[in-house]
C-alpha cells in the first residue's frame, strides 16, 4: 500500500504499484526504472538549466496576442454582427429569464426592492412544489430549510443564489436534453460531443469566467451563461446514457410493431430513460449550484458575495453563516430531484399509499392554500420581506468566531509547525525535483513512462501534451501545479485505501461515512476554504489540503466499491487458508481491487486538478494563481488564458496516463496475486 | 404509451398550479405591497437604484458606506452594493451592473479604455484622499536595521525575509492578486533577490503585519495609504528609485517606486447623464485621510459599515451638505 503511494509520487502519477517484487522484472519495470535513473542523473548533473522559468510579471508573444482579444471585444462590441446578432440578444434573453425569477423570488428592482412573492409565498409555493414532484417528506424539509434562511438573516441572499440556479437549469435541460437525446440515438453525434464534453469538464471554471465576463459583461447574464456550460455536461451525458441503454430486444420489439422514429423516441425511449435522465438533472443541478457560488466573483448575487466578501476580510463567522445556507440549499435541491427520480422509477405509481384521485384531491387543496399563501404576501409586509427581529443569524457568526479566534490563538502552534514540515519536508523538495530539472529531460523521463504504460500512442499523446505546455509559455508553473497536484493526490489516495477498505470491511462503516462523503461532495469547494485559510494561512499547503477535501470523497468511495465488489468467496477462500486480516488486505483485497485503485487515483487526479484555481485564491502558485491574476488584472489577461488551456492539457496528459496503468497489467495480475496470496497464507 | 401518459398526467396538475400562480400574479399585480412601496418611495426623491462596487480593502468600504448611507437615508435611493474585484467592476459600466466607484487607484489602461474610448464611464472627480502604494517593514526592524528603508540594501537582508513559500529567497508579502501591484516586475527589474508571495486579502497583510510586529519577526511587505492600520502599527516604508513620469508605462519593465495617485471617483455615462441626485453625491463627495480611517477604523474594530457611515454624518452635517449642494 505504501509501495503504491510512494511510486505515484516520486516517479509519476500513473503507477500504481508497477512492481511485482522477487519475480523477474518485466519490460515494463526495467523501463520504468531507467526512467527514474534518467530524470535523478538529470536532477543531479543538470540541476537548474533549462527550466524554462517565466517571471509572472512576464509574457511571451503568445499572451500577448491572447491579451488581443480583449481590445478587439472592446472595440468590436458596437458595430460587429456577432455582437450584433449574436452575443448582445442571447445575453438580452438570458438576462430576461434571470430577472423574471429573481423579480419572482428574491427582489424586484424597484422601490423597497421587495420580491414579486414575498418570503412566505415562497415558501408556501417552493413547499408545494417539492410535494407535487416527490413526497412529503421533501415539501416538509423544503419548508424548514427556506425558513431557516430566514433566520440565519440570508433570505434574500438565498433566494438570490435559488432564482439564479432555477434559470441556469432551466437554460440547461433546454439544451442539454435535446443534446443527450440527439447523443443516445445516433453514436456519430456522440463520437463528436464525448470530447466536447470532456473539454468542458476539465476545464476550470475560472478560465471561461474572464472571457465570458468580457464578451456578456459581468452580471446575472454571464454568470447564468458560465453556469450552464458548467452543468449541461451531465444531463447530457446521463441522457444519452439512458437512451443508450435500453436493451436491443425491447426496442426491437417495438420496431417490429411498426413505430417511427419519433414515436419510438416518445413512447419508448424516453419514457425508458425517464429515471436516468432525472439523475441527470439532479448531477446538473448541483453542478449549477457550486458555479452560481463562484459566479459571484463577475456580479451575481447571492450567496456566493457573502462568502467572497468573508474570504477578503478573513471573516470565518460570516463565511460559515453563508456556507451553512449554501450547503442546506444544495440539500434540498438534492433531495427534491432525488425524490422526483425515486417518483420516475417504472412502477413507482403501483406502490403509492394514496389512489391516484386521492392524491390529486390533496395536491389541490394544498395548492389553494400556497396560492393563498402568496397572495397573503403580497399584500402584507410582515410577509413580504422575513421579520428582522426573527435572526439568529448574528448569533452564529459571533459562535463561530469565536471558536476560530480561540483556534487561531491556541492551536497556531501546532499548525504551524505541521505546515511548514510538511512544505519543507515534503512539498518543496518535491517540487523543486520537477522545476528545477531541464525540461528535456522530463520530457524524455514522462515518454518513456507513458510508452511502458501504454505504448508508442500514449508516448506520442503525452509528449504533444508537454508540447503544448513549453508552446504555452507556462512550463515551470506547469511543473509547480504538477507537484502540487500529485502530493494531493498520493494523500487523497492513502485517505481512499485507509477509508475505503474500512468501509468496503463493513457495512457499519460505511453507512456512518457515506452521508459525510456525499456532504463533502455537495459542499461548493469556496465554502470550507475560510476556516483552513484561518489555520493555516494563505500558503500552498492550504490549498492542497482545499483539492484533498474536494477530492477524497470520490476516491474512498470508489475504492469502497471496487472492496465490496470482490466475490465473498475468494475472501472466504483466504481466510479459510488461515490468512489474517492484514493479509486478507494486502494479498487478496487490494491486489483485486486494482482496478477500482486506479480508478480511483484517476478520479482523484482529475478532481485536485479542478481544484487547482480555487486553491490559488488561497495561495497556491503556478497555473492557477496565473488563472486567477489573469482574471483581476487586464495586463496579463493572456497569460490567465494560456494558463487555463494549460491546466486542460496538464488534465489530457494524467488522465491518459492513469487509465494505461490502470487498463495494462489486469489481464494478468488478479490470478498469480491469489496464487500468490495463498501460498504465502499456507 | 402507458408511461409517457403517466408522465404527462404529473405535468399536467404542476402545469395548472403555475399556469394558477401566474393568474393569481398579473390579476391581483395593482395590489402588490412592493408597488405600493415604490409609489410611496417615489414621491420623497426621483432616485431609484444605485449600484456600488465594493472592492475589497477597508478604506473603500468607509467610502463605499458613507456614500451609501447619505444616498439611502438623505436622498431615499436604494442602494445595492456589488462585492466586485477593482478591475473587473469597470467591465459593469456598460452593462449597468455597476454606477459608482467610489475610490479608483489610477488604472490608466481602464481609463482609456472605458473612459475615452468606450465612453461609458466619467471621471467624477477626486476623492480629496492621496493614496501612497509601496514596499513597508515593520517598524521594529526600521529601528534595528536603519538602512533597511533603502531599496539598494534589500539584498543584503534578502536570507532574514526567506519563509518556506519563498523557494530560498526573500519573501515580499503581496495583498489581493486584484491590487494594483508592479511588485513582481520590480524584483525582476531591480535584481532583487526575492519572490513575490500572495495573501491573498488585505485582511491578511494587516494580520501578517500585526504578528510581525508583536513577535519581532522579519516581513517586507506590499502596503498603501490611507491606511486605519498605519494608526496602530506604523509601518515604515522602503524607498525605491523615485517614480518619474513615465517610468511605469510598461508593466513588463518597471524599475520604478509606485507614483502618488489622486484617488478619484469614476460613474457610469448612464448614471450621470441620469440627473439622478445619487449621481451629484457622488460627484461632490469629497473628504480627508482622517475622515476615511477615522470611518475604516470604526468597521474595523466590529461597527457595521452602515453604523460607522452614521456616526461620521452625524458628526460632520456641514460636509455632508456641502456635498449635496
Amino acid at each position: 500500500m505504501s509501495t503504491l503511494v510512494r511510486d505515484r509520487s516520486s516517479v509519476q502519477p500513473a503507477l500504481p504499484g508497477v512492481k511485482e517484487p522477487r519475480r523477474r522484472p518485466s519490460r515494463r519495470t526495467t523501463l520504468l526504472a531507467a526512467a527514474v535513473v534518467v530524470w535523478i542523473l538529470g536532477f543531479l548533473v543538470l540541476h537548474g538549466t533549462s527550466t524554462l522559468t517565466l517571471p509572472a510579471s512576464e509574457l511571451t508573444d503568445l499572451h500577448r496576442s491572447l491579451n488581443q482579444f480583449n481590445a478587439w471585444v472592446a472595440a468590436n462590441r458596437a458595430d460587429n454582427p456577432v455582437f450584433l446578432y449574436i452575443f448582445t440578444p442571447l445575453r438580452a434573453a438570458v438576462d430576461s429569464v434571470a430577472n423574471l425569477f429573481t423579480t419572482t423570488f428574491a427582489a424586484s428592482s424597484t422601490g423597497l426592492r421587495l420580491p414579486e412573492i414575498g418570503w412566505l409565498g415562497t415558501v408556501g409555493l417552493l413547499g408545494w412544489i417539492a410535494f407535487a414532484v416527490g413526497n412529503v417528506r421533501v415539501a416538509l424539509l423544503t419548508v424548514a430549510i427556506f425558513m431557516f434562511f430566514g433566520l440565519q438573516g440570508l433570505f434574500v441572499e438565498a433566494t438570490y443564489t435559488f432564482a439564479l440556479v432555477l434559470t441556469a437549469v432551466l437554460l440547461t435541460l433546454l439544451v442539454g436534453i435535446p443534446l443527450g437525446v440527439l447523443a443516445g440515438v445516433s453514436s456519430r453525434v456522440a463520437r463528436v460531443i464525448t470530447p466536447v464534453l470532456d473539454f468542458m469538464q476539465t476545464l476550470p471554471t475560472f478560465v471561461y469566467l474572464a472571457p465570458l465576463a468580457l464578451i456578456f459583461l459581468i452580471g446575472p447574464a454571464s454568470a447564468v451563461i458560465a453556469t450552464v456550460i458548467y452543468a449541461a455536461p451531465p444531463v447530457i451525458r446521463l441522457t444519452a446514457h439512458g437512451i443508450r441503454a435500453i436493451p436491443a430486444n425491447t426496442r426491437e420489439a417495438s420496431d417490429s410493431l411498426g413505430t417511427t422514429g419519433l414515436q419510438r423516441l416518445l413512447t419508448l425511449q424516453l419514457p425508458m430513460a425517464r429515471r436516468t435522465i432525472v439523475m441527470g438533472i439532479n448531477q446538473s443541478t448541483m453542478a449549477a449550484l457550486s458555479m452560481v457560488t463562484i459566479a459571484a466573483l463577475i456580479a451575481a448575487p447571492g450567496l456566493g458575495q457573502v462568502v467572497v466578501r468573508a474570504l477578503q476580510s478573513l471573516d470565518v463567522g460570516t463565511a460559515v453563516n453563508a456556507g451553512l445556507s449554501i450547503v442546506l440549499l444544495a440539500i434540498v435541491l438534492d433531495r427534491v430531484t432525488t425524490a422526483a427520480s425515486r417518483r420516475a422509477e417504472p412502477g413507482a405509481a403501483r406502490n403509492r399509499r394514496f389512489s391516484r384521485k386521492t392524491r390529486y384531491l390533496i395536491l389541490g387543496v394544498t395548492l389553494v392554500l400556497a396560492l393563498a399563501m402568496v397572495q397573503f404576501s403580497r399584500s402584507v409586509l410582515w410577509a413580504a420581506a422575513f421579520p428582522k427581529d426573527l435572526n439568529i443569524g448574528p448569533g452564529i457568526v459571533q459562535a463561530v468566531s469565536s471558536a476560530s479566534q480561540w483556534m487561531q490563538n491556541n492551536l497556531s502552534l501546532f499548525t504551524v509547525s505541521f505546515r511548514e514540515a510538511i512544505t519543507t519536508g515534503i512539498l518543496n523538495p518535491f517540487q523543486s525535483l520537477l522545476t528545477e530539472t531541464p525540461f528535456y529531460i522530463l520530457v524524455a523521463v514522462i515518454a518513456i513512462a507513458a510508452y511502458a504504460l501504454g505504448g508508442w500512442k500514449l508516448a506520442a499523446i503525452t509528449t504533444a501534451c508537454l508540447g503544448v505546455l513549453i508552446y504555452l509559455g507556462l512550463w515551470s508553473d506547469s511543473m509547480v501545479t504538477l507537484a502540487g497536484t500529485l502530493v494531493a493526490t498520493a494523500v487523497v489516495m492513502i485517505l481512499g485505501i485507509i477509508f475505503g477498505v474500512a468501509m468496503g470491511r463493513s457495512e457499519r462503516v460505511d453507512q456512518i461515512l457515506r452521508p459525510v462523503l456525499d456532504a463533502g461532495q455537495t459542499m461548493p469547494a469556496f465554502v470550507y476554504l475560510v476556516p483552513f485559510l484561518g489555520l493555516f494561512g494563505a500558503t500552498r499547503f492550504t490549498a492542497i489540503i482545499a483539492g484533498i477535501i474536494y477530492a477524497a470523497p470520490v476516491a474512498i468511495k470508489i475504492t469502497a466499491d471496487g472492496i465490496t465488489a470482490i466475490s465473498p468467496t475468494v475472501v472466504e477462500a483466504a481466510i479459510s487458508s488461515g490468512s489474517t486480516p492484514w493479509q486478507v488486505i494486502t494479498k487478496v483485497q487490494l491486489p483485486m481491487a486494482r482496478q477500482s485503485l486506479a480508478l480511483a487515483a484517476n478520479q482523484g487526479l482529475i478532481y485536485v486538478l479542478a481544484m487547482v484555481v480555487v486553491g490559488a485564491l488561497v495561495g497556491a502558485g503556478g497555473l492557477g494563481y496565473d488563472v486567477v491574476a489573469g482574471f483581476v488584472q487586464s495586463a496579463i489577461f493572456g497569460k490567465g488564458l494560456a494558463a487555463g488551456l494549460a491546466i486542460v492539457f496538464l488534465g489530457i496528459l494524467l488522465d491518459r496516463m492513469t487509465q494505461a496503468a490502470a487498463a495494462a497489467p489486469l489481464r494478468k495480475i488478479p490470478s498469480s496475486k491469489i496464487r500468490l496470496a495463498k501460498t504465502s497464507a499456507t | 404509451m402507458n408511461k409517457a401518459g403517466l408522465l404527462l398526467k404529473r405535468i399536467v396538475p404542476a402545469v395548472a398550479g403555475a399556469a394558477a400562480a401566474a393568474l393569481l400574479l398579473s390579476g391581483c399585480g395593482g395590489a402588490s405591497v412592493n408597488q405600493v412601496a415604490a409609489a410611496g418611495g417615489s414621491s420623497e426623491a426621483p432616485c431609484g437604484a444605485v449600484n456600488v462596487a465594493m472592492n475589497a480593502w477597508v478604506g473603500y468600504t468607509a467610502n463605499a458606506a458613507v456614500y451609501s448611507y447619505v444616498a439611502k437615508n438623505q436622498l431615499g435611493c436604494t442602494v445595492v452594493q456589488k462585492d466586485l474585484n477593482e478591475q473587473i467592476s469597470w467591465q459593469g459600466f456598460a452593462s449597468g451592473e455597476v454606477d459608482v466607484v467610489m475610490e479608483n487607484w489610477g488604472h490608466n489602461d481602464l481609463v482609456k479604455q472605458y473612459i475615452t474610448d468606450q465612453k461609458v464611464a466619467v471621471d467624477a472627480g477626486p476623492t480629496g484622499n492621496e493614496g501612497h502604494i509601496g514596499w513597508y517593514v515593520a517598524p521594529w526592524m526600521a529601528d534595528k536595521y536603519p538602512d533597511i528603508t533603502d531599496g539598494k540594501n534589500l539584498n543584503k537582508y534578502a536570507s532574514m525575509f526567506a519563509t518556506s513559500e519563498s523557494g530560498g529567497k526573500g519573501q515580499i508579502l503581496d495583498g489581493d492578486p486584484a491590487f494594483v501591484t508592479n511588485d513582481e516586475a520590480l524584483v525582476k527589474n531591480l535584481n532583487l533577490d526575492y519572490k513575490v508571495v500572495f495573501s491573498g486579502s488585505e485582511a491578511a497583510l494587516i494580520q501578517s503585519f500585526r504578528t510581525a510586529e508583536q513577535n519581532k519577526t522579519p516581513l517586507l511587505g506590499y502596503f498603501y495609504e490611507p491606511q486605519w492600520f498605519l494608526s496602530e502599527v506604523p509601518l515604515k516604508k522602503v524607498a525605491l528609485p523615485a517614480w518619474s513620469k513615465g517610468c511605469d508605462t510598461d508593466p513588463e519593465k518597471v524599475a520604478c517606486d509606485y507614483p502618488v495617485y489622486t484617488l478619484n471617483k469614476v460613474i457610469s455615462t448612464k448614471f450621470a447623464d441620469s440627473g439622478s441626485p445619487a449621481a451629484k453625491l457622488a460627484k461632490g463627495f469629497k473628504w480627508t485621510n482622517e475622515d476615511q480611517n477615522a470611518v475604516a477604523t470604526d468597521i474595523q474594530g466590529g461597527m457595521a459599515p452602515e453604523a460607522a457611515a452614521k456616526k461620521w454624518v452625524d458628526a460632520h452635517q456641514e460636509v455632508v451638505a456641502s456635498w449635496l449642494k
